[in-house]
């Protein structure tokens, strides 16, 4: 076998695993709708607001609903030591600025 | 047509044994490119199906919440704002919410616990998430010791668990009937955590806030459009660590690519110098550095892609989990949706594919254009 069958081989099973890679997740979206919409109306029925993805600190648990100086309740000096901290910011309700002071 | 096809083969063989030449390096170089798109790929997956997830759940969330704010902290908002609230024109409804954080000596975890008016336990009684389940080891029928504000032990027993596919929105949550929740927070009759508020017509929403806002100065609204926002630029690319991966992972990309744009070894020269010498044309070179490039750039770019589409959708992003987790005790599993944006993958490939298969033509053209003799003793 030539080496560029080898390679040309090598690259068709790829594109075909990239290919079988969409119709994959297309397949999945169809098939975990249902979960998702069972997701939807617990949120509705529970009237939830976020997501459980960072549950180290009740400021990132619910991250919608933090007020200004949570991740600094234990003392002024106490810098933010929650991973977490480093990967979201604040919610834009808090960053918004009601008035340009310069 | 069949000539030509043969044309490329034969340039495609010898420009393979070129490579497999010079295998330790080749292998280092395709090794480092695969695991620098499988990165990039990795948090375009995961990051775009997360936050298109969110935007499907969290759209049933309430309207509006109203929170009330004492010396900039939240506060216990009284019931009967409630009617005063319900006097605006154009609110169809509006709720008292309970809920509140507990946390957990025994697993170093905060719970969230919640009133719900819909399907709530009896008194004693309490619902769990998985996540709870999980940590605590505890399942239906077994009973869970809290503590309550005033240092009393209330045993609640175990009625249900909340299924474990929805677990994105309720690993750590437990549902409690109202009377539990006032007697182990301390909650006064007359008091919830929040309001939460349904409008006849969504496009008034806003107004409606501005009229709370007036009416009610000591409040804050949050708005549905707000919550959404939150999780939208929640891992944005711009934000936190994302943007100090993404730079590290193009810095190393740029690396690559100007090493191998800047120049060429003079062992790759000369081996340029006697293709020319022997009768090949410059278009013929450049014909080999492009299938070069194609080979280099367009194997790592699958393989790093078709594994991180692995990596995220079938071992639940099992590299970002010690980031996301942080000193968490109580994780949530969950398995992503794979909503994957072609448009992504696009930018993905024009990102990496192209400029390294540009940065390779580039150099072999300038040095195939000059005399071979030139280029044999350069």
């Amino acid at each position: 076998m030539r080496k560029s069958d080898v390679f040309l081989l090598f690259l068709a099973i790829h594109i075909l695993l990239f290919c079988f890679m969409f119709i994959h997740a297309s397949m999945r979206q169809k098939a975990e709708m249902e979960f998702v919409r069972e997701k939807r109306e617990m949120v509705k029925a529970l009237e939830l607001t976020d997501l459980c993805l960072f549950t180290e600190a009740n400021y990132t648990r619910h991250l919608s609903q933090a007020d200004l100086h949570t991740p600094f309740q234990d003392s002024p000096l106490s810098l933010e030591h929650f991973p977490s901290g480093s990967l979201v910011e604040p919610p834009k309700s808090l960053r918004k600025t009601n008035e340009k002071v310069d | 047509m069949r000539k030509w096809i043969e044309r490329q083969r034969n340039i495609l063989d010898f420009t393979l044994s070129s490579l497999s030449r010079r295998k330790r390096k080749n292998i280092a170089l395709i090794s480092v490119y695969t695991l620098v798109v499988f990165f990039l790929a990795s948090i375009v997956f995961f990051t775009h199906s997360i936050r298109k997830e969110a935007s499907i759940i969290l759209k049933a969330s309430p309207e509006m919440i109203i929170q009330r704010l004492v010396a900039g902290r939240h506060e216990l908002v009284p019931m009967n704002y409630i009617d005063k609230i319900r006097e605006i024109r154009g609110v169809s409804s509006v709720k008292g919410r309970l809920w509140g954080y507990y946390y957990d000596p025994i697993t170093g975890a905060n719970y969230t616990l919640l009133v719900s008016e819909d399907g709530q336990p009896a008194p004693g009684k309490i619902t769990i998430g998985e996540g709870i389940s999980r940590t605590r080891l505890v399942f239906e029928g077994d009973t869970i010791e809290f503590r309550t504000y005033d240092g009393v032990l209330i045993d609640l027993e175990i009625k249900n668990k909340i299924s474990s596919e929805s677990e994105l929105i309720s690993s750590d949550l437990i549902l409690i009937s109202e009377n539990d929740f006032r007697k182990l927070f301390g909650t006064p009759k007359g008091y919830a955590t929040d309001l939460t508020l349904q409008v006849k017509n969504p496009k008034e929403l806003s107004t409606i806030a501005i009229k709370i806002a007036e009416l009610l100065p000591d409040t804050r609204q949050i708005l549905r459009d707000e919550i959404l926002r939150t999780y939208d630029a929640v891992f944005n690319w711009r934000g936190g660590i994302m943007i100090v991966i993404l730079l590290g992972a193009m810095l190393a990309f740029i690396i690559l690519a100007w090493d191998k744009a800047s120049g060429l070894s003079s062992e790759e020269r000369g081996e340029i110098g006697i293709l020319k010498a022997i009768g090949w044309e410059t278009s013929d070179v450049i014909l080999m550095k492009f299938w070069e490039g194609m080979a280099v750039s367009l194997s790592s770019f699958l393989v790093g892609i078709i594994l991180a589409y692995m990596h995220v959708f079938f071992a639940s992003s099992v590299l970002f989990e010690p980031v996301l987790k942080g000193w968490a005790t109580l994780y949530p599993k969950f398995r992503i949706v794979p909503f994957i944006d072609a448009s992504q993958i696009v930018a993905l490939f024009f990102l990496t594919v192209i400029p390294y298969t540009v940065a390779t033509i580039i150099p072999s053209w300038r040095a195939a254009t000059v005399d071979p003799d030139t280029v044999m003793r350069a």
